[in-house]
């Protein structure tokens, strides 16, 4: 009993070592995001089941398999065609760029008609002999190494019974097997993910295929949504999770959530200026080199206005910059922003700063996320401007847009591009303070909030810095102020708990200067005053020291006087004894 | 009676395999009941030949082409059923 339990262990840990080390080698799809998702790509030399909806990309994620191993991979490779004319599927996929074209001149790539054709009849059973054959024909010639075969399910629904279709996927699984080509079939299901319904023979299949990837398209309030999820990926580890995807210019492009464990992104110390002098000031010196920032305020609070001052500074410092705007014409922001001295067109026609108008670029938030990234890779922009963030969550109300604004800053960071972003805050629904729709405040690094002050019939721009990540900042509200010259801060006044803006804030200001000139006239004449006093006394005390003197000089008289009297007398007084001849006993007697 | 033509025919097989082997005995079988004679059928193996099945676009195997007379004609399969095979083949007269 106890042994079996041991070799049972043994027997289950084995493989599970041996498919560690003998981990399969991949084959990279050139997907965006699907490469990343799977670690690689691919089983090289196994076969991958492609399930999906009706128009969810199938041909297109097989296509870019084949035209990325033809051209970088140096691996050339077959695609089959069940339903769709191989002219067709070339002439669809030309937009983009792969150079389907050449790739069959250069005999990289093949392309197999296998439609099964309207005039033929069938009468019994049959098998795919022939299509190995030919194909085996074919590998020798061009030396493939992949193979798609699309849309199988068209083909095997001629067959009249599952096990005859069955049979014939083993068939073809084992030739795909046995010739180690990398392969992917691809099969129709019914139904959205989740209620996906294969085909029955498919279903089986997806036991016998060592990776499986279910693609699904679904319509939700208007925008289209695609997702990508890889089911089973026999010996390797893959992100298990949906994952949304797009078809934009150059094939698929999948969204890669963050994947746990990657290193983070290189943190940066070095300050970009915000295009505002007294914001850095109030910021400590600018944003952080890779920080992600957010500007709110309701409609009109100069978000673009600041985000334009940015954009201006950077290219001013020669920083390739993408400005990306949902809601104006570029013209027209360059025009408005000119009108507060911040000078965009030069950098727009020296190539600096791309400016994209994304009005024009419909769909979901997904679809926006990969565009711009994708646009500032081609612009290799070091800064990036969102203006507004918001849109996004109007065009998509659910929690993709929440992960995409994720996302987007995750992939700014990791990419060093500093990123501003504005949202407009919903006048009517949160009047509080900072309830920023998408709530990508949490991530965001520095989060500055714009506001208006009605107060005595004027509306002013207070901005003040509610939350900036490692940097001491500012506490207080500014006044910004937008004139010809530029964009500015001022100081605003709390004046008995409220803060003045605006003419408030220049009346007090007028005043303040008032005061502060009557008060220095005030010290000017109580210094005269007291100059005169001063001078007074030095006279007082001047005359005084004469009067002094004077009694001195008098006193002295005095006393010299008295002396000489009393000399004067004591002499006359002998002389008179003289005189008179006293004895001296007599006058002792006396 | 019209004139008798004579029938060429092309048979994709693969091999000995099951399929093949059955719509090779079920051909010549029918032919020999109907067409007795007027008939040639030229057999291409796909294993041998694996260029000729993709020169001619050949993928489901077996595959009979009806050469001549024309309108060509193209039947995938066993061949089991007769009454398929003569209607494709133009042989509509002909009741097995």
């Amino acid at each position: 009993m106890q042994e079996r339990g041991v070799s049972m262990n043994t027997r289950r840990g084995t493989p599970a070592t041996a498919k560690a080390t003998t981990c399969p080698s991949k084959a990279a799809t050139g997907i965006a995001g699907f490469d990343e998702i799977t670690l690689g790509g691919l089983p090289r030399g196994r076969t991958t089941l492609l399930v999906g909806s009706p128009g969810s990309g199938k041909t297109i994620f097989g296509l870019q398999f084949l035209a990325h191993g033809a051209q970088q991979c140096k691996e050339p490779g077959i695609f089959v065609a069940f339903e769709e004319s191989s002219a067709r599927i070339v002439a669809n996929a030309e937009s983009f760029g792969w150079d389907l074209v050449q790739c069959r001149q250069h005999k990289k790539l093949y392309f197999m008609d296998a439609q099964p054709l309207s005039d033929m009849v069938q009468s019994g059973d049959f098998d795919l002999c022939g299509m190995l054959s030919a194909l085996d024909a074919m590998q020798t010639e061009i030396k493939a190494r992949r193979i798609v075969i699309d849309a199988l399910d068209v083909v095997l629904d001629l067959l009249s019974d599952p096990a005859t279709r069955r049979r014939e996927i083993y068939r073809l699984h084992e030739w795909l097997l046995a010739r180690e080509l990398t392969g992917i079939i691809t099969a129709k299901a019914d139904g959205d993910e989740g209620t996906a319904q294969l085909h029955q023979p498919f279903e089986f299949m997806q036991f016998m295929v060592d990776c499986a990837v279910i693609l699904s398209h679904s319509v939700s309030a208007g925008v289209s949504h695609r997702n990508l999820r890889v089911q089973k990926y026999r010996g390797s580890s893959f992100d298990e999770n949906e994952a949304p995807f797009l078809i934009g210019k150059r094939g698929l492009e999948v969204a890669v959530m963050r994947v746990p464990g990657r290193v983070d992104a290189e943190v940066s110390t070095e300050r970009v200026s915000s295009g505002i002098t007294r914001l850095d000031t109030m910021l400590g010196g600018g944003y952080f080199r890779g920080a992600s920032v957010l500007i709110t305020g309701f409609s009109g609070t100069a978000k673009s206005t600041l985000s334009g001052a940015f954009a201006a500074e950077a290219c001013r410092r020669g920083e390739r910059t993408l400005f990306v705007s949902f809601d104006s014409d570029c013209s027209e922001i360059v025009r408005n922003l000119a009108s507060v001295n911040i000078q965009l067109e030069r950098h727009v026609k020296n190539g600096r700063l791309r400016m994209i108008s994304a009005r024009s670029i419909a769909g979901s938030a997904e679809t926006y996320l990969v565009r711009i990234k994708t646009l500032a890779q081609e612009h290799r922009a070091r800064c990036l401007i969102i203006d507004p963030v918001s849109t996004w969550y109007r065009s998509d109300k659910d929690l993709t847009s929440q992960s995409v604004a994720d996302r987007l800053i995750d992939w700014s960071k990791a990419a060093g591009i500093t990123l501003v972003c504005t949202s407009l805050l919903d006048e009517m629904s949160s009047r509080a303070e900072g309830d920023s729709s998408l709530q990508i405040s949490t991530l965001t690094d520095t989060w500055i909030n714009l506001s208006y002050l009605v107060q005595a019939g004027e509306r002013n721009r207070g901005l003040s810095i509610v939350k900036s990540r490692g940097m001491a900042h500012s506490n207080q509200v500014r006044e910004l102020i937008l004139s010809d010259t530029g964009v500015t801060l001022a100081d605003t006044y709390a004046a008995g708990g409220e803060v003045l803006m605006g003419t408030l804030r220049w009346e007090k200001e007028r005043a303040a200067r008032i005061a502060s000139e009557a008060a220095e006239a005030s010290t000017k004449l109580k210094r005269v005053k007291l100059d005169a006093e001063e001078a007074e006394l030095m006279v007082r005390l001047k005359s005084l020291q004469t009067e002094l003197t004077a009694k001195q000089v008098e006193k002295e008289l005095m006393a010299s006087a008295t002396l000489s009297r009393e000399g004067e007398l004591s002499r006359g007084r002998s002389q008179m004894k003289e005189l008179r001849g006293a004895d001296i006993a007599g006058s002792g007697r006396k | 009676m019209t004139r008798p033509s004579r029938y060429k025919f092309r048979l994709y097989v693969a091999g000995d395999t099951p399929n093949s082997a059955l719509a090779r005995t079920n051909l010549v079988n029918f032919c020999q009941l109907h067409l007795l004679d007027r008939y040639e059928i030229e057999i291409v193996d796909v294993f041998r030949e694996p260029g000729r099945a993709l020169q001619d676009s050949i993928f489901l195997t077996p595959t009979l082409l009806k050469l001549s007379p024309s309108p060509a004609g193209k039947i995938v399969g066993t061949l089991g059923e007769a009454a398929v095979l003569a209607q494709v083949l133009g042989l509509g007269s002909f009741t097995p």
